[in-house]
This record gives C-alpha cells, sequence and structure tokens, in this order.
C-alpha cells in the first residue's frame, strides 16, 4: 500500500517539507510519520500537523491537497515516486538524484534545482528557475529530465550541466543563461535574451525566437538528434507535432561572448 | 530420412561460437539506410578471409526505429567480442559515417558493450558533441551533410556461427533455385544472416592446404568435377553442382530454426540429397543434427 498524505491544514507560511521523500519514510508507520519533524517558519512542526496520514510507504507517496506553500517536497530523493495531486510548493525535487515526481498540477520556482537524476513531470505551469542552478553555485541540473507541460517562468535551465528539460507551454527570459551544456526544449515561445552566457549546450524552440547579437546564424537542417529528443518527449507525452519532428530547423551558434560552442534549434517556419 | 522424397543425409553442420552485435542504420529514406547497410556488409563473408561475417537481418519500419526514419539492421560477427568493436569501429566509420544523411544506434540490450561512437568521435576533430538520452550516449558529428549521429556503445553477446546446409543439385540450374528457395524462407527468420552473396556459397572450404601458407582450401570432396579423382568425393554419380547456405545467428535457436526452414524450402525436383559440412565434430562448439532439425529436436552445444 503507497502512503497517501492529504492536506487538512492549509499553512499560512511556507511549510519546509524536505523530509516527504520515500527513502525517508519507508518502513514507518503511520503514527511514526505523522510525528516526523518539519519546519514551519520558525517553528518546528510534524507532518501530522498539516497532513492526513494513511498507509505506510513502500516506495510510493501520494500528496493531495493544495501544497503550494509545501516546500521541497522529494528534494535530495534518490528512488522512488512521489505524487502530488495538486499544486506542489517551490524546490519541489531539488537536488534530488533519482526517483520520479508528477505533479498534476501547478509547481512552484526552483523546481528541480541542481537535480543530479531522475524525472519531475509537471502536467500544469512551473515558476521561475526551473532546473537551474541555485544563486551564489556555477552548476544546474547535473542529469535527469523535467518535463512541464504548460508554461514556465524565467532562467529555465540557468547553468544547466547535463540533462533534459522541456516545457511544452513558453519560456520566459533568459531560458538558459550561462548553460555548460544540455538540451533545454521549449514547445512554445522563448522570451528574451535566450542562451546568455551559454557555453555549450542545446536550446530548441519550435517558434520563432528574436536572438542576441551575439549569436550568430549556421544554416538550417534536420538534425537526427533534435528527432531523438523530439520523439523521447513525445513518448513522454507531450505535444510534440509530427512538423516539430521532421521539421528543419535554425541553428545559431553562441552565446560569442563565450565559446560560442552553444546552440540554438528554432524551427523553420517556411 | 526424407523430405518430399528427397535424402537428407545423416550427418550435421559444425558452428562456431561467435561474437554478435546488431547496427541499425536509418536515413531519410530506404534508399540510403539500404546503401550503407549493403556498403557495411560488403566484403564480410567469411571470418578467413574478412575478419568478420555481416549481413542485412531486415528492414525496418520507420515505425520500428529510434528516430522515426526508414532503416536496415544489420548483424556484424567476429571471433571475439573485442573483434567486433573493432570491425564495428571500421564499418560504421568508413561505410555508414561516409552515407549521406545515416544515423546508426545499437539494436542489442547486452551488459557486454564495446566502444563504437565513443571512438568515431575524434573524427569532429573537437566540433563533436554528445546528447545522454535514457542513459544512452549519442555522439554527433558534424560532417557536410549536417550532422552523423552514432550512438556510443554497442552491445555484444555470444553468438553462433557457420551453420550451414548443402545442396546437391542436378546441374546449376536445379541448384540455384533451391538455394535461392532456402535463402527467401530462411530470411524471414530473426537474429540470423546469411553472410555469403545473397545468401548463398559456391566455394565452400576445407580446413588446411597442401599449399602451407593457407589455412583453408577447396572443399574437394563436393567438387562435382572432382568426383574421380578425390578418394572421398561425397558426391553421387548425378550430381553436377553442388551450393551452400552459411548462417550466424545472434543464438543457437535462431540457427537452428533457420537450417529447418532452409531443409523444407529446398526439397526440390532436382535435388539430389541434401547435407551439412562438418569437421568431424572436433572444431566447432556445436553440432546440429539434420535428422534431429527435422524431428523437432535442437543442436548440442
Amino acid at each position: 500500500m503507497s502512503l497517501t498524505l492529504t492536506l487538512h491544514t492549509q499553512p499560512t507560511v511556507p511549510l519546509e517539507a524536505d523530509a516527504i521523500a520515500p527513502e525517508r519514510l519507508e518502513g514507518m508507520t503511520p503514527d511514526q510519520i505523522s510525528a516526523v519533524a518539519l519546519q514551519y517558519g520558525n517553528q518546528r512542526a510534524q507532518i501530522g500537523d498539516f497532513f492526513k496520514v494513511e498507509g505506510t510507504c513502500n516506495g510510493e507517496i501520494r500528496v493531495a491537497g493544495d501544497a503550494s506553500r509545501v516546500k521541497r517536497m522529494g528534494s535530495g530523493m534518490t528512488r522512488g515516486k512521489i505524487v502530488v495531486e495538486g499544486d506542489a510548493g517551490m524546490h519541489l525535487g531539488a537536488g534530488m538524484a533519482g526517483g520520479e515526481i508528477r505533479v498534476q498540477g501547478d509547481a512552484g520556482e526552483w523546481l528541480g534545482a541542481e537535480m543530479s537524476g531522475g524525472r519531475i513531470t509537471v502536467t500544469g505551469n512551473a515558476g521561475h528557475m526551473v532546473g537551474s542552478a541555485l544563486r551564489g553555485t556555477r552548476k544546474g541540473v547535473e542529469g535527469g529530465e523535467i518535463i512541464v507541460h504548460g508554461n514556465a517562468g524565467n532562467e529555465v535551465g540557468s547553468g544547466m550541466r547535463r540533462g533534459l528539460i522541456a516545457i511544452g507551454g513558453d519560456s520566459g527570459d533568459f531560458t538558459g543563461v550561462n548553460m555548460l551544456a544540455g538540451t533545454v526544449v521549449v514547445l512554445g515561445r522563448l522570451g528574451w535574451r535566450t542562451g546568455a552566457g551559454m557555453k555549450r549546450g542545446t536550446i530548441v524552440s519550435a517558434q520563432p525566437a528574436e536572438l542576441l547579437p551575439t549569436f550568430f546564424y549556421a544554416c538550417a537542417y534536420r538534425p537526427v538528434a533534435l528527432r531523438l529528443v523530439l520523439a523521447h518527449l513525445r513518448n513522454l507525452g507531450l505535444p510534440v507535432t509530427d512538423a516539430q519532428l521532421a521539421g528543419r530547423y535554425r541553428r545559431w551558434s553562441g552565446d560569442g561572448v563565450e565559446l560560442s560552442k552553444g546552440e540554438i534549434f528554432l524551427l523553420d517556419q517556411q | 530420412m526424407q523430405i518430399n522424397g528427397i535424402p537428407v543425409a545423416d550427418t550435421f553442420a559444425e558452428a562456431f561460437a561467435m561474437w554478435g552485435a546488431r547496427v541499425l542504420i536509418t536515413a531519410e529514406n530506404e534508399k540510403w539506410a539500404q546503401a550503407a547497410a549493403r556498403t557495411m556488409t560488403g566484403f564480410a563473408t567469411s571470418v578467413i578471409g574478412c575478419k568478420c561475417e555481416a549481413g542485412i537481418e531486415r528492414t525496418l519500419p520507420a515505425a520500428e526505429t529510434p528516430d522515426g526514419r526508414p532503416g536496415v539492421a544489420v548483424l556484424l560477427f567476429a571471433m571475439d567480442s573485442a573483434g567486433v568493436g573493432k570491425r564495428l569501429v571500421e564499418r560504421i566509420g568508413q561505410c555508414v559515417m561516409t552515407c549521406p544523411t545515416t544515423a546508426c544506434y545499437n539494436g542489442l540490450a547486452t551488459e557486454e558493450s564495446v566502444m563504437v561512437g565513443g571512438a568515431l568521435r575524434f573524427f569532429g576533430d573537437g566540433y563533436q558533441a554528445s546528447k545522454l538520452l535514457d542513459g544512452r550516449r549519442y555522439w554527433r558529428l558534424p560532417v557536410m551533410d549536417g550532422e552523423f549521429l552514432v550512438e556510443e556503445r554497442f552491445g555484444v553477446q555470444k553468438a553462433v556461427g557457420g551453420g550451414n546446409l548443402l545442396i546437391l543439385g542436378d546441374d546449376t540450374a536445379a541448384a540455384l533455385a533451391a538455394a535461392e528457395a532456402a535463402v527467401t524462407a530462411m530470411q524471414q527468420v530473426p537474429a540470423v544472416i546469411l553472410p555469403f552473396p545473397d545468401g548463398v556459397v559456391r566455394s565452400g572450404s576445407k580446413v588446411g592446404s597442401r599449399y602451407k601458407a593457407l589455412i583453408a582450401s577447396t572443399n574437394d570432396a563436393y567438387c562435382p568435377s572432382l568426383r574421380a579423382v578425390v578418394p572421398n568425393t561425397q558426391l553421387p554419380e548425378d550430381v553436377g553442382c553442388v551450393l551452400e547456405i552459411v548462417i550466424d545467428g545472434l543464438d543457437l535457436p535462431a540457427v537452428e530454426e533457420a537450417m529447418r526452414r532452409g531443409l523444407q524450402a529446398v526439397a526440390r525436383p532436382g535435388i539430389w540429397q541434401i547435407s551439412a559440412g562438418n569437421y568431424g565434430g572436433n572444431l566447432g562448439q556445436f553440432k546440429i543434427g539434420l535428422h534431429a532439425l527435422l524431428n523437432g529436436a535442437g543442436g548440442t552445444a
């Protein structure tokens, strides 16, 4: 039986819930889980203060209710699965190294920040800093996948080193800023200053975009690697069209203020 | 024992332990996928002279390939896993990468693997890049038509080479017709290839030679023109042509199934006998008895 945590009391300030991860709750009885400590503002609290606990954790946790003020769920997790039946708060899956998180709603800022493995899927929108480096560090995502079906905010994939981030809708400004490697796919529109400072890595958009003057047009072609990535995303449920899958992409190299080994692919609209 | 009145010799095919890999080649259309596959599998009839044996396993519809383009599955065999790796690097580098629009993927999920794309990447001269997807790394090499995509590692597994059938016919026409029918039937079996020209070999060999430099020489016991002069001829008086079909497979059951289908297909008018080649059972690791195959039993290792 999987563990179900149903929110019965809405926190008025963010609830730090990094204890909600499969490996941290496995083997515990419901009473023990209820007594697990959380940080609530400047106070100590327990899971039972906010959640009704049902079942035991067999590797899967279901979180029911509006958890948009519940932060850090699944952060650092290495295995198992978390399903959030509603919205999730900031830092969901931050630093996770394995396992799967699925949000059936929206997710807050810093989704999957600095993660190194596993997969996060958000059926709604995500806030700023999806899969990005924390302030003061250089490396963002170092592996794993983040799939957002809706829109995402600014600085998606900031400092990304490896892995795959896909946004089904639009992304905000500075998508892929300071990227070191990895892949960011945006099926909708990119905001301003995409790829600023990127050294390597790939940013893809299925829509036209205004790029920085430090990106240089190379050619229009059909990179097979993109087909692989897009087919993979389609298999994961993103609505990738045949035109996007097999289409011709215009390749821009940059950022010219760095190595110019990064690339931005924009679907050729002709 | 007979099939359709054609005698089947009470003998066995002597097969060998090899290592195999499956290569999936895709391209913009089937023409170019086939071109790459044909080129890659050229000069790969026998490990004796070609260092590997390779052939086209089947054509892949776009829906079955990793990138959704038309493709071809190729099997390549060598005597050890390192040999498979070296031949893959050579042949993918020279025959697939050079072919317009192609990409190349591993087609075997095995524990052991060899480095292929990871070696070919240096052709990119520093401009190569890789993508890691679902735990598999793909190398992107800039080439003059865009990019050549090749998977970093290819799975290898123990395999079986040298399954065979000998078709003893009245004349060339009868033996060829039977061989062609057998090839058509055997090519329907997954995980096998028939490495010789269109699946058929006329220059069957025996071990050794009167010339010290040669490790193999013509199989004189099955040469009709030598029937009157070699003491150990295996040919009845009316046999005017012998053709052989060699089968390599990723496992023994696949080779056996291909041989079983071949036996049924080859039993046609104009055929005097169906036999198989062996070395007295002293060299190969597998003995595939023809009668046992027809009785539904498998070979022995």
